[in-house]
């Protein structure tokens, strides 16, 4: 782990890596790479595999099969001690006994290096914390001592820095300080970072490459507006931000599909569908779907696909007002208006026309099932109020 | 990572690791365990074959290997009333030990605030005094014309007219020497109480003692149990406030061994009594922790 | 009425305090005392003399030697044997958990009687010659099992991230071991070193049936209580005391600073 300039980042590579506990399979086969330099964010509900994917990185945890390479070198076997891999803890796993300055510096004294007083001070400047290297790390807040915990990796120059849901602990204004705080290390020094986390917000804002990881295995990977703007599995569409999903059959091929669902007809252009059959669930974002009173259906482009139904819910947020819209097959899509949007609101009970364009439409894989990817309890909460 | 279980989660999962790891954990274990055979397994394994050798016939006052059953049975049917006595005497000590260790208790679990970690020390330090000496010195407390005598005695309650040299003595000495065992059991117990409980419970209209009956107390019951444990165990095999306390009629069991193993060398009688004392206090903690449904204790 | 009810429970902790210091008033109070008779039991006049004259009675400050010699030497080697068996026990996964559990539960459950008796029937069989080392041999068995509970606990307390976060920082598992986890550990095993020595100074009943000729201070103390404890017995036992508690109390202020200047911040 030569420290010094001229030093060259390497590609991570994990190669059907797989980690089995007793019978059940925390990761499954999984191979990707991660280019140098990137901030790769690593998403998904907790027990997705997403930390022991990190630990088999780190060298914590010992890989069933596969391996991990950075660069040609296959480290694989290297203990945690010898892979040029450093992670930022969840709850940070500052030593206690150790102040500020001594925490940073651990990693350079356990590799032998004599002087570290300069590049000690270098790294606290960078994380702004010189005037508190005497203390302790309880006498900080949360957020200081993520900062530490941050140079504390970084001082030893890894080829990868791995973090472990690093702002699970903080509040969530801190939270969106140091989100910025750790973009703007990042491009500072180039490293590689791998970032764990289960807040989908915090994963689409900071990464240039999300991965969603769902039973082991990853269900999507891309830029964020990409997998966002084009889930490619249920699971994505729902894990990843909201969507309007609604069962349907394939009607026409071509250039744009067509699927025809409860009387109406949806049309998308053909890349958007993923579907390998006649089934196919369309799907729409929330913030993409119009809401119209009925009687100015008219105002809506004509290529614009369209549902009708009742508003059942009206809630103002501030910056939008969310409608929940119950269709004739009892289906409740729910649509964000920005509140830009001079004139009236629709109100509860109005009759409504719902339109968003093909290109905002996508088409998934029904064989998961409608539900995958959400919220058990959210799945509980609508069950109640139905029956 | 949920920290359930810190073991788990440092130990080794691959396989090749786990063994060379075992060794190192025998490696660790080997020297302390080795020393708590030789020097508490063995010696209570001796203690029984002693207990029924019998008297060498050639020398008297020495010891064969035997198998007389009659040192048993001898020595309970000489010695029962200060067996008796022994678990009387420790079972009233612990009573009074838990009433009194328990509003202590109770205090510095929630109440104490910021004096707490010092109504700790407050707990402990008498232990740094000598046993002997504190005990020695109830003997001055206790003396027949001091105050605590002479106010009980100007309400008539006390049968002999005097404390010392009477079961009283030896009780209230026991009491004294093993509370702190009993408050920190507890205190122990009731700080792992979230107060919120006991909050919610006088929300729910429980009157204060109900709140105690049925929420604090069924609650606190490890500590109880652990405290009572560690009071009556001590307690039973004591005989030192019994010999500065009590009167010759006041003796316990520790004495009746203590005298037989040193003065009287009569190794069977003593290693009987001592390996009966073992067996009566092991099978009464057992049924009492099976009785108060707190196994995991151990 | 309210008021009463509230403070009642606090005004019992206080009586219940001060009952458990009342012995220890005497005994200090004593050390001043000239007794009239050889019996240090009744007050008579105050003197200074056996604090002055501390080692003035002959086989009082050679016992008390003995005893601080036999506390360090038994400490030293229960604390070591204490401190392996639990990080083994919170460390590592072995065969024999549940019956090493029980092994070192069961010293602590056993009345010091029948620990004493056995461990003379032991070396009476064997016929070897009670003294200094029997004592110790036997102090070092009824303190293990103390260390490995205070010891074990301090472990268990320990977040594993932190050995974690050494490894991922270069450490290799010694120097883990090294800058990391005994220092972490360090403050747990020198209360218990702590408690094992209190242990082994006070303690009388093991000690009196393995000692032979052997005098320690309790040894010392429960003879003199035959034909009259002098005063500087009280004056000794005072020292230790006043010792034990200022060590005490500056961990507690010391710990007490540090939660002052986290709460500053």
């Amino acid at each position: 782990m030569p420290a010094g300039v001229g030093r060259t980042v390497e590609d991570l590579r994990l190669v059907n890596l797989t980690k089995q506990f007793g019978v059940s399979k925390a990761v499954d086969d999984l191979s990707i790479t991660i280019s140098a330099g990137s901030f790769f964010a690593l998403l998904g509900a907790s027990g997705c595999g997403k930390t022991t994917t990190l630990r088999m990185v780190a060298g914590l945890e010992d890989p069933t099969s596969g391996q991990v390479f950075i660069g040609e070198q296959d480290v694989t076997d290297l203990r945690a001690f010898q892979r040029p891999v450093n992670t930022v803890f969840q709850s940070y796993a500052l030593f206690p006994h150790l102040d500020i300055f001594e925490n940073v510096a651990f990693g350079l004294r356990r590799r032998g290096i004599k002087d570290v007083d300069a590049q000690v001070n270098t790294m606290l400047d960078l994380v702004e914390l010189s005037a508190l290297a005497r203390r302790k790390p309880s006498q900080l807040s949360g957020g200081q001592q993520q900062r530490v915990a941050v140079a504390r990796a970084l001082i030893n120059q890894p080829d990868v820095l791995l973090l472990d849901e690093p702002l699970g602990a903080l509040d969530l204004k801190l939270r969106r300080q140091m989100q910025i705080e750790l973009k703007r290390i990042q491009s500072e020094v180039g490293t590689t970072f791998v970032h764990v986390t289960h807040d989908q917000e915090e994963a689409m804002t900071m990464a240039d490459t999300v991965a969603v990881m769902n039973a082991g295995r990853i269900e999507q990977m891309g830029h964020p507006a990409d997998v966002y703007e084009m889930p490619r599995t249920i699971f994505v569409a729902n894990f990843l931000g909201q969507s309007n999903l609604i069962q349907g059959t394939l009607a026409s091929f071509g250039d744009v599909v067509e699927v025809a669902a409860f009387g109406l007809s949806f049309k998308m252009p053909s890349q958007r569908n993923v579907a390998p059959g006649h089934s196919v669930v369309v799907g729409v974002r929330p913030e993409k779907i119009t809401v119209l009173d009925a009687h100015d259906e008219t105002k809506l482009p004509s290529t614009h696909n369209r549902i009708y139904g009742t508003v059942t819910d009206v809630s103002y947020t501030g910056v939008s007002t969310q409608y929940l819209v119950e269709t004739p097959w009892e289906q409740s899509i729910i649509a964000f208006e920005q509140n830009s949007i001079v004139g009236d609101r629709c109100e509860l009970g109005d009759p409504v026309v719902l339109g968003w364009a093909p290109e905002h439409t996508f088409g998934l894989d029904p064989a998961e099932g409608i539900h995958a990817g959400l919220d058990r309890a959210v799945l509980e909460l609508e069950s109640d109020t139905e029956a | 990572m949920a920290p359930i279980a810190p073991a788990a989660s440092v130990a080794p999962s691959a396989a090749e690791g786990s063994k060379k790891r075992s060794r190192i954990a025998y490696f660790l274990l080997i020297p302390g365990l080795a020393w708590l055979s030789i020097f508490f397994v063995i010696p209570l394994v001796t203690l029984f074959i002693t207990s029924l050798q019998t008297e060498s016939t050639r020398r008297p006052g020495t010891y064969v290997p035997g198998f007389q059953i009659s040192n048993y049975t001898d020595a309970l049917a000489e010695y029962w009333p200060q067996f008796v006595r022994s678990f009387v005497y420790a079972g009233l000590a612990t009573a009074f030990a838990l009433v009194i260790a328990y509003p202590l208790a109770y205090f510095i679990a929630f109440k104490a605030g910021n004096w707490r970690s010092l109504m700790l020390v407050l707990v402990v330090a008498p232990s740094f005094a000598s046993f002997l000496l504190r005990t020695y010195a109830w003997k001055t407390i206790l003396a027949d014309d001091g105050p605590v005598t002479s106010a009980l005695n100007t309400l008539h309650v006390l049968p002999d007219g005097r404390i010392l040299n009477t079961g009283i003595a030896v009780v209230a000495g026991l009491t004294y020497n093993f509370l702190p065992f009993m408050v920190l059991p507890l205190y122990a117990s009731l700080d792992k109480i979230d107060y919120r409980l006991i909050e919610a419970g006088n929300d729910l209209y429980g009157s204060p003692q109900q709140v105690f009956r049925k929420v604090t107390w069924p609650l606190s019951m490890p500590g109880v149990v652990a405290g009572t444990l560690l009071t009556f165990i001590p307690a039973a095999g004591d005989f030192i406030n019994a010999e500065l306390l009590g009167s010759t009629k006041d003796k316990m069991i520790g004495n009746v061994i203590q005298t037989n193993f040193i003065e009287f060398r009569d190794y069977p009688t003593a290693s009987a009594l001592s390996f009966s004392l073992m067996a009566a206090i092991l099978i009464l903690v057992l049924t009492y922790i099976r009785r108060s449904g707190t196994e995991d204790l151990v | 009425m309210r008021w009463i009810r509230e403070h009642v429970i606090g005004a019992i902790a206080v009586m219940v305090l001060l009952y458990l210091f009342l012995p220890i008033a005497v005994v200090i109070a004593f050390s001043f005392n000239n007794p009239a008779s050889k019996f240090n039991l009744s007050w008579n006049e105050f003197s200074l003399d056996a604090w002055t004259q501390i080692c003035g009675v002959p086989g009082v400050c050679s016992s008390f030697v003995t005893s601080v010699e036999i506390g360090l030497i038994s400490t030293l080697f229960a604390t070591i044997l204490g401190t392996m068996i639990s990080f083994a026990l919170v460390r590592y996964r072995f065969k024999g958990r549940s019956s090493t559990n029980l092994l070192i539960f069961m010293p602590m459950a056993t009345p010091e009687i029948v620990m004493g008796s056995s461990l003379l029937a032991l070396f009476l069989n064997l016929s070897f010659p009670l003294g200094p080392v029997t004592v110790m041999i036997a102090h070092i068995m009824f303190i293990i099992s103390f260390v490995v509970v205070a010891v074990k606990a301090r472990l268990q307390g320990m977040d594993p991230r932190l050995e974690e976060a050494a490894r991922d920082l270069y450490a290799s598992p010694s120097a883990t071991f090294r800058y990391v986890t005994f220092p972490l550990v360090l403050p747990g095993i020198l209360g218990a070193a702590l408690l094992g020595f209190s242990l082994s100074f006070d303690d009388f009943i093991i000690s009196f049936f393995n000692a032979g000729t052997l005098v320690t201070f309790p040894i010392y103390i429960w003879g003199a209580a035959q034909r009259g404890i002098p005063p500087q017995v009280n004056a000794l036992a005072s020292l230790v005391f006043i010792a034990a508690l200022v060590i005490v109390l500056s961990a507690q202020v010391v710990a007490w600073r540090k939660r002052k200047a986290l709460a500053v911040r």
